[in-house]
């Protein structure tokens, strides 16, 4: 089996094998975190630039982790205070550091398909940390490894993603990594916020909470995006905590050794009760580790293969 | 990759003896020491590291500690391979700081392996000593790294392979030389 991509753009391009390959490799990498010395010399010598054009703070921590125990130079470009302020063009942007001597760009940008549009230009590997509401590939991997790890495989397994799927990059990668790997997807939510093509990728749409968490193995929660409820997409947080809410009560409607997963930052006593985030069925924690060692995995299987 | 023809250099009654051997060898020096440990190189030292546990355990009745190494992110060729290996975990159940090691694997060719494997050894902690124990020695190295136990010393030419099958990864035991008919990647 070889990794045939130059970049990680996307989900949707990957085969199963290939998605597989990652997780493979991610879970030799997991190892390394019980080591005394967590580093290893692989890319020494080579530059991640961390290229966020939004707000992070976990994906952009977790890549210089996974970048610095791999042993490679990483530079943060804050675009805040940068040219791009000045009216620097993306291209342009991403040319300097390029010039600077960059190998892996890891880029979060607002727009779909910017990570695409940088990789058919520049020499550096391309990383997508997020386009938009496009895709979020390591978050798709790592939600993804979670699982395996905890439930050993994804045949048969009912997995909910409940909440703001239409503006969710992670419900995309999310869907397109786990129906792939075998896994039976329900998305759930308020029918505003579920967009009805989505049936097209083969997952169920449901908008009664009993009914989409009955027989649960997994539920992938996400942020309710305080900003969206602006846009009168659902009459209040209150009505949706009232509806959607997980509560210790309704968590019973799913299976027993049912997992509770959320991406982050999460909003305690919005999509998810503090009882449901801290208890034994949660392992939102857990999703934050493996996200190193599966970015580690990506960031090792790019560097790999002779110069074209 | 076509083969030209293989030469047999162990059957599986030569592999065993030559094990017994080694195992012999490495418990003299060796056993009576505290700190004593094995540490196999993934894939096939791992599976002959398990073998000199049980013939040393065979001969002294007791079970010597074993680790097991994967070099991969330590390997000093990962750009020039054409795909990257998998990597996998390596597993080292005691705390190397101060144990007396010894390493196994099949091979030992160009001593490359060995380089990558003493740079992760001293990444986990600082052993008192490590020695190497190998199968076979096909010489031509290109690092100053010579083993400590021999099981089958052999002289070998770049465009020759020297295979090592064990029953638990390939099906049987035994050790052939093949021919390359065009010249190896090295």
């Amino acid at each position: 089996m070889i990794f045939q991509h130059k970049h990680l753009l996307t989900l949707e391009e990957l085969s199963r094998e290939e998605i597989e390959l990652i997780l493979e490799n991610a879970k030799g990498f997991k190892e390394i975190f019980t080591r005394s010395i967590k580093k290893v010399p692989t890319l020494r010598g080579k530059t991640v630039v961390n290229l966020f054009y939004e707000n992070s703070t976990r994906t952009r921590t977790s890549f210089e982790i996974a970048a610095k125990r791999l042993s490679a130079d990483v530079i943060n470009f804050s675009v805040s205070t940068s040219s791009v302020q000045k009216g620097e063009s993306l291209l342009d942007t991403v040319h300097t550091i390029e010039a600077l001597g960059s190998d892996f760009i890891v880029m979060r940008h607002s727009c779909p398909g910017a990570p695409q549009l940088l990789a058919r230009r520049i020499k550096s590997a391309v990383i997508n940390a997020g386009d938009g509401p496009h895709e979020h590939p390591t978050q798709g991997l790592l939600d993804a490894f979670t699982i395996k790890e905890m439930k050993g495989g994804f045949e048969g397994l009912n997995v909910v993603i409940l909440g703001d799927i239409t503006h969710s990059r992670v419900a995309r990668s999310n869907i397109w990594a786990l129906t792939k790997l075998g896994a039976k997807i329900t998305i759930a939510g308020p029918s505003t916020l579920l967009p009805k093509s989505f049936a097209r990728l083969g997952v169920r749409i449901c908008t009664d909470l009993r009914e989409a968490i009955r027989d649960a193995d997994v539920i992938n929660l996400l942020r309710i995006q305080l900003e969206r409820q602006r846009k009168n997409l659902f009459p209040s947080i209150r009505e949706y905590t009232l509806l959607y809410g997980l509560t210790e009560e309704r968590l019973k409607w799913a299976k027993k050794d049912v997992l509770i997963m959320h991406p982050g930052p999460i909003n305690r006593g919005v999509e998810i009760s503090p009882e449901v985030a801290d208890g034994k069925h949660s392992v939102i924690l857990r999703q934050v580790t493996n996200g190193v060692a599966v970015r580690m995995a990506v960031l090792y299987l790019l560097s790999g293969g002779e110069e074209a | 990759m076509t083969n030209n023809k293989s030469s047999l250099l162990l059957d599986e009654k030569g592999l065993k003896k030559t094990l017994k051997n080694l195992a012999d060898a490495i418990a003299d020096d060796l056993f009576g020491d505290e700190d004593f440990v094995l540490i196999g190189i993934r894939t096939r030292g791992v599976v002959l590291a398990e073998c000199l546990q049980q013939l040393i355990k065979e001969r002294t009745k007791k079970k010597i500690p074993i680790g097991v190494l994967d070099i991969t992110l330590y390997r000093d060729d990962l750009s020039t391979l054409a795909e990257n290996p998998i990597v996998r975990a390596s597993t080292l159940p005691f705390d190397v700081n101060d144990k007396k090691i010894v390493l196994v694997d099949d091979v030992i060719y160009t001593g490359r392996t060995i380089r990558a494997a003493l740079d992760q050894i001293v990444d986990f902690g600082r052993p008192a000593l490590v020695k190497l124990a190998v199968l076979i020695d096909r010489g031509l190295r290109e690092f100053p790294i010579q083993p400590d136990f021999v099981g089958l010393k052999i002289e070998t030419s770049p465009k020759q392979i020297v295979q090592v099958r064990l029953s638990d990864i390939d099906g049987d035991d035994k050790v052939i030389l093949m021919e390359l008919n065009h010249k190896s990647g090295r």
